[in-house]
């Protein structure tokens, strides 16, 4: 059963028609060839497609596309401007936060969007008193990204890139 | 995936007459579960009603103290609801404990108590399992058990419930209210899971039809005090081994309240009233805390791989008793 959509991805407005089944990723990869947003597990376990749904972060392998219309996405390719790298994707490379790249887009995505949450006062896990901390440590960093998995093991230049987006922010 | 038809609701009584009418459709919230399983072929459903666009996305304190969270708000929200982390920080701890950052902006307070286990036999088609297809067996008795019930489970079925937020409502006598054909009704949330017994296809005792509209919390002083413990195999972004969700008031130096429910060693979050029994009235101390624990543990029963989670599940309770002694009131 087919149905027709429309999107807005990475500023652009675009029409699709996609059966029932199609997925918000499949939709973005299959039918738009915005291939940034990556398969990995396909089940909701590794982060690798993680967007930016309206600026929130969110899986797409588990979204059905039909229930997206009107939707505004950003994926890692959307999130430079004017052929100016956002600062979280400077912060990967001047980190060496990856090395084959794979979960990368998904990762910086995730981050943009924790440090969103972050910044409106939401909690994690490990905050004490549930009281949302002035600055982000490494062990918050490391939980509120913890929905985006690195085969590679890059997680520590991740955490430093993150730390580096987080320094330029407050810093002097 | 078979093909389904897709509606959106646009009103909460007309998504459910229209389920209602169709043995095989459903309702779909955040979908990180169902679309799963429908990959999986573990739901193969012929039509999907859309319920994330109705207007249930609404965190209210009510006149007479209860908070009153609608069933489409995000777990996200939920958790980070200034309301919802002074009065029952349990529940923001259990939901912030439950899944991933980019899972919790899709996944739905109604979702997230109608997940189904993640037993392994249950997510594979090609093996036996009751839950899934009833009659056929349980893969899992003589299996890979090392996840599974402790305490209430059949000879039918050894899965456990995989929520954590569902885990601390158990604790604090929540309510889940229901809309169906006849109107709404409201089931308190020991009630609402069941255990597996002879029919464990059934998770919940919801009708054919009956959408979850709401999860309402009592006013409940002692929730003040209150935290959630979750042990996993590794450190974030896994389901429990063992949970523990408990709020604790000292006066004195004796437990002048006190509410426990564990997840991950039963079909459905288990409330531990025969430990809250024990502590009522006695001396807060870890002797206390122990006697409380084998109070709800001695008719635990172990199946091959799981016999770790009965001293996990006591350990796990006397931290978290012991923890909020700590910074109770005096």
């Amino acid at each position: 059963m087919n149905a027709s959509i429309t999107l807005k991805v990475d500023g652009e407005q675009r029409s699709l028609s996609v059966d029932t089944r199609t997925t918000l990723l499949d939709a973005l990869r299959e039918h738009l060839g915005v291939t940034s947003a990556k398969k990995g597990c396909d089940h909701g376990q590794c982060g690798a497609c993680t967007v930016l749904l309206d600026g929130r972060r969110v899986t797409t392998c588990l979204s059905l596309a039909v229930a997206y219309d009107g939707a505004t996405l950003t994926t890692a390719q959307g999130l430079a401007k004017g052929g100016r790298l956002h600062a979280v994707q400077q912060a990967f490379l001047h980190q060496d936060a990856l090395q084959c790249g794979y979960c990368t887009p998904g990762q910086i995505c995730s981050a943009v969007g924790m440090l969103e949450e972050a910044k409106a006062g939401h909690p994690s896990f490990v905050t004490a008193g549930l009281t949302a901390p002035h600055e982000l440590s490494d062990e918050e960093i490391r939980e509120r990204m913890s929905g985006n998995l690195c085969r590679c093991g890059a997680y520590v230049n991740i955490v430093a890139a993150i730390r580096e987006v987080i320094g330029k922010r407050t810093g002097p | 995936m078979t093909p389904f038809a897709y509606e959106r609701a646009s009103d909460a009584s007309a998504a459910v007459a229209r389920v209602a009418a169709q043995p095989n459709a459903v309702f779909l919230g955040g979908g990180t579960n169902l679309v799963d399983h429908m990959r999986l072929g573990v739901a193969n459903p012929e039509l999907l009603v859309d319920v994330t666009r109705l207007p249930l996305s609404r965190i209210e304190s009510l006149p007479d103290g209860r908070v009153r969270v609608g069933a489409a708000v995000r777990n996200s929200d939920f958790a980070a609801d200034r309301v919802v982390r002074e009065r029952y920080p349990v529940l923001s701890q259990a939901l912030l404990a439950g899944a991933s950052g980019q899972l919790r902006n899709l996944a739905t307070t109604a979702g997230n108590l109608l997940q189904r286990t993640r037993c392994a036999y249950f997510q594979d088609v090609t093996t036996p399992c009751n839950k899934r297809n009833p009659g056929s067996g349980c893969s899992a008795i003589q299996g890979h058990n090392r996840d599974h019930a402790i305490l209430g489970a059949s000879e039918h079925c050894v899965a456990v419930h995989p929520s954590d937020m569902a885990v601390a409502l158990a604790a604090l006598d929540a309510t889940v209210v229901v809309l169906g054909q006849q109107g709404e009704r409201s089931i308190p949330i020991a009630d609402f899971h069941r255990l597996p017994g002879d029919t464990p296809e059934r998770d919940t005792v919801l009708e054919h039809g009956e959408l979850v509209v709401a999860v309402e919390l009592p006013a409940l002083p002692v929730a003040a005090h209150s935290a959630y413990y979750k042990v996993r195999d590794r450190a974030s972004y896994a389901f429990a081994l063992v949970s523990v969700a408990a709020a604790l008031d000292v006066f004195d130096g004796r437990v002048s309240d006190v509410r426990i429910a564990f997840g991950g060693i039963a079909h459905k979050p288990w409330r531990a009233l025969r430990a809250e029994a024990t502590l009522r009235g006695a001396a807060a101390t870890e002797q206390s805390f122990d006697r409380a624990a084998d109070a709800e543990l001695n008719e635990a029963r172990p199946l091959q791989h799981n016999a770790f989670k009965i001293p996990l599940a006591r350990n796990t309770l006397r931290m978290v008793l012991r923890h909020l002694t700590a910074g109770a009131r005096r």
